[in-house]
């Protein structure tokens, strides 16, 4: 069953055509890797789907209900979360505070003014389960900011989760770190999405990577759809290779 | 094991408290061991803590520097200067009563027209707003005695009970006011404590730190800082109620431009970064204006200096440099164990 389908999805820059008329579909649970390489289209449609950016044309579904004109907010209630490819925290804040705030914010509880925040009993405790999950417990009462770059990673995927999405969108969740840390981090991401049941799309580069992890891979050239299939068909797919070698799919 | 990982963090916890009741204490002991002139100086620093208190919720917590709060403090004073010319009123109770709705629905107007932008752009229409004010209190001078101002007599405080009329009034209402506003005071604290440690207070601080992740999280950023401003206004109105008796007259002063730089620049000298920041600014800049009004006639000068070595030497204001130290020492004092 699919959670998610776009139908004849377009975005245009100027010149570039980010987005060409993509019917993409998400099915409810799989663990799907976007792949391609920069400039393919692929934060596009991250984007076009979260709301970050308004299409041209085309329409979106989400659980066959038409989210296209929904705002951001509308669409976060709907069960739609993202994590960015820059990391995007809350520095000024502790860890702890930046998964509470998550939680506060999904339970609508962001308008309380005349409570602690810190004496939410529920809150505390949901927090301190997601954060003991991403291996984060440790460090919950330091600054976002003084994080290592993995942990912030971590943390960046920890908060998009805490809003218990349906569909959760991880926009390169291992740029930026070492390759001992990658595995790492998608060794804590899949396990906490799959023991969730989360469905997740995961902006990825790296093909080692994606083929371990993914259930289904598709990928995207020039604004387009090259390929789709499980990992083993992406792996025997020529189209593919060429791309990742840096050839043109022609030649 | 465990509790020896717990203590430490329980004190860390509870040091705030404990420092805030100690300041208390002090702050209701200083009046017995000072003069009458110390004592009015110091009422006139808390009213600016609280000003600064309002002011720094934008600033420190969301992030938007208001070049335009002497709008806020002004119309609290105003306001005051009305209630006792058209309707006779004297009670101190009534002009907070009625005064702090006046200030909160103009607070709410204003920033409602402010929080569509962000910056620069923010600070400047702040700015444009407050000089509305100040000039149509300079122009319609038969309502605001233009730059005479509004005369503002003591007060009677506690629903009547406590007048000032008649001889040894001054000394009586001097000290008796002192604490009145030192009440005032804790109170405002306390909840802008609560305010800014509350999932509300926190969501401004998301909104500060990254607005795009707070919207991601499905947070409606201009309606927070909506609030915040609306908020902030009000308690800086606070402050202009409870200033303008003890200054006894009301000038377009408190509404001009300069007075708004005063305000950033006391919340600067505390230190924005902290809760206590804008508290012990707005008392030492109490302190170091009186002091420097009354040592030469270039007093501007000498504040200005002083601007120029905080931000070079203590960016992070007394505040901020304090708790720096304070955290080295304890450093050492772990390697030393």
């Amino acid at each position: 069953m699919s959670l998610l389908r776009t139908v004849e999805l377009r975005k245009q820059f100027g010149a570039t055509l980010a987005c060409n008329g993509l019917d993409f579909t998400v099915d409810k649970g799989e663990f799907l890797s976007l792949v391609g390489s920069n400039g393919a289209g692929k934060t596009t449609l991250v984007n076009l789907i979260t709301a970050h950016i308004r299409p041209d044309s085309g329409q979106i579904l989400f659980e066959d209900r038409d989210i296209t004109s929904l705002s951001v907010a509308a669409r976060i209630k709907a069960g739609i979360a993202r994590s960015f490819q820059l990391v995007n925290l809350f520095d000024g804040l502790s860890v702890f505070d930046n998964v509470a705030l998550s939680i506060f914010a999904r339970d609508g509880k962001t308008a309380r003014i005349a409570a602690l925040a810190a004496r939410d009993g529920d809150v505390r405790r949901e927090a301190r389960e997601v954060l003991g999950e991403f291996g984060l417990a440790a460090k919950s009462e330091l600054p976002a900011g003084e994080l290592a770059q993995g942990e912030r990673k971590l943390l960046d995927v920890a908060v998009a989760y805490a809003l218990r999405p349906k569909l959760l969108f991880l926009d390169e969740p291992t740029s930026g770190v070492s390759s001992a840390d990658k595995a790492q981090i998608m060794d804590t991401v899949s396990s906490v999405v799959r023991s969730g049941a989360v469905t997740a799309v995961v902006i990825e580069h790296d093909m080692d990577v994606v083929f371990r992890y993914s259930d289904r891979i598709v990928m995207m050239h020039e604004g387009s759809f090259l390929a789709d299939g499980p990992p083993d068909a992406i792996r025997a797919n020529d189209a593919v290779a060429s791309i990742l070698l840096g050839l043109s799919p022609e030649g | 094991m465990e509790a020896a990982i717990a203590r430490p963090r329980l004190h860390a916890r509870l040091w705030p408290y404990a420092g805030a009741a100690l300041a208390l204490l002090a702050l209701i002991f200083v009046p017995g061991f000072v003069g009458l002139y110390q004592t009015q100086l110091l009422t006139y620093g808390l009213i600016m803590a609280i000003a600064a208190l309002g002011f720094n919720l934008l600033l420190g917590y969301t992030g938007l520097l208001s070049f335009g709060h002497s709008a806020y403090f002004g119309l609290g004073a105003y306001t005051v200067a009305f209630l006792l010319q058209w309707l006779g009123i004297r009670s101190m109770e009534l002009y907070m009563l009625l005064g702090l709705p006046v200030v909160a629905i103009v607070s709410a107007a204003f920033g409602y027209v402010c929080v569509r932008h962000t910056r620069i752009f923010f600070g400047i229409l702040t700015l444009a707003l407050s000089q509305v004010l100040w000039s149509l209190a300079l122009k319609f001078f038969w309502v605001t005695g233009g730059t005479d101002g509004l005369r503002v007599p003591r007060p009677t405080l506690l629903a009547g009970m406590i007048d000032f009329a008649g001889s040894g009034g001054y000394p009586r209402f001097i000290l008796t006011y002192y604490y009145y506003v030192l009440g005032v005071f804790a109170l405002a604290a306390a909840i802008m404590w609560v305010i800014v440690h509350s999932p509300f207070g926190k969501a401004l601080q998301a909104i500060r730190d990254n607005e795009i992740r707070a919207r991601f999280l499905g947070m409606r950023v201009r309606r927070f800082r909506w609030a915040a401003f609306l908020l902030s206004g009000t308690f800086t109105g606070l402050a202009g109620i409870l200033w303008v008796p003890l200054n006894g007259l009301t000038t377009p002063d408190v509404l001009y431009w300069p007075f708004s730089g005063e305000i950033v620049f006391l919340t600067l000298l505390g230190g924005f970064r902290n809760f206590s920041g804008p508290i012990v600014g707005g008392i030492a800049f109490t302190y170091i204006k009186s002091y420097a009004v009354a040592s030469t006639e270039y007093w501007q000068l000498l504040l200005g200096t002083v601007l120029v070595v905080l931000v070079l030497l203590l960016p992070t204001g007394i505040v901020g440099a304090l708790s720096k130290i304070a955290k080295r020492l304890s450093a050492i004092g772990e390697t030393v164990r």
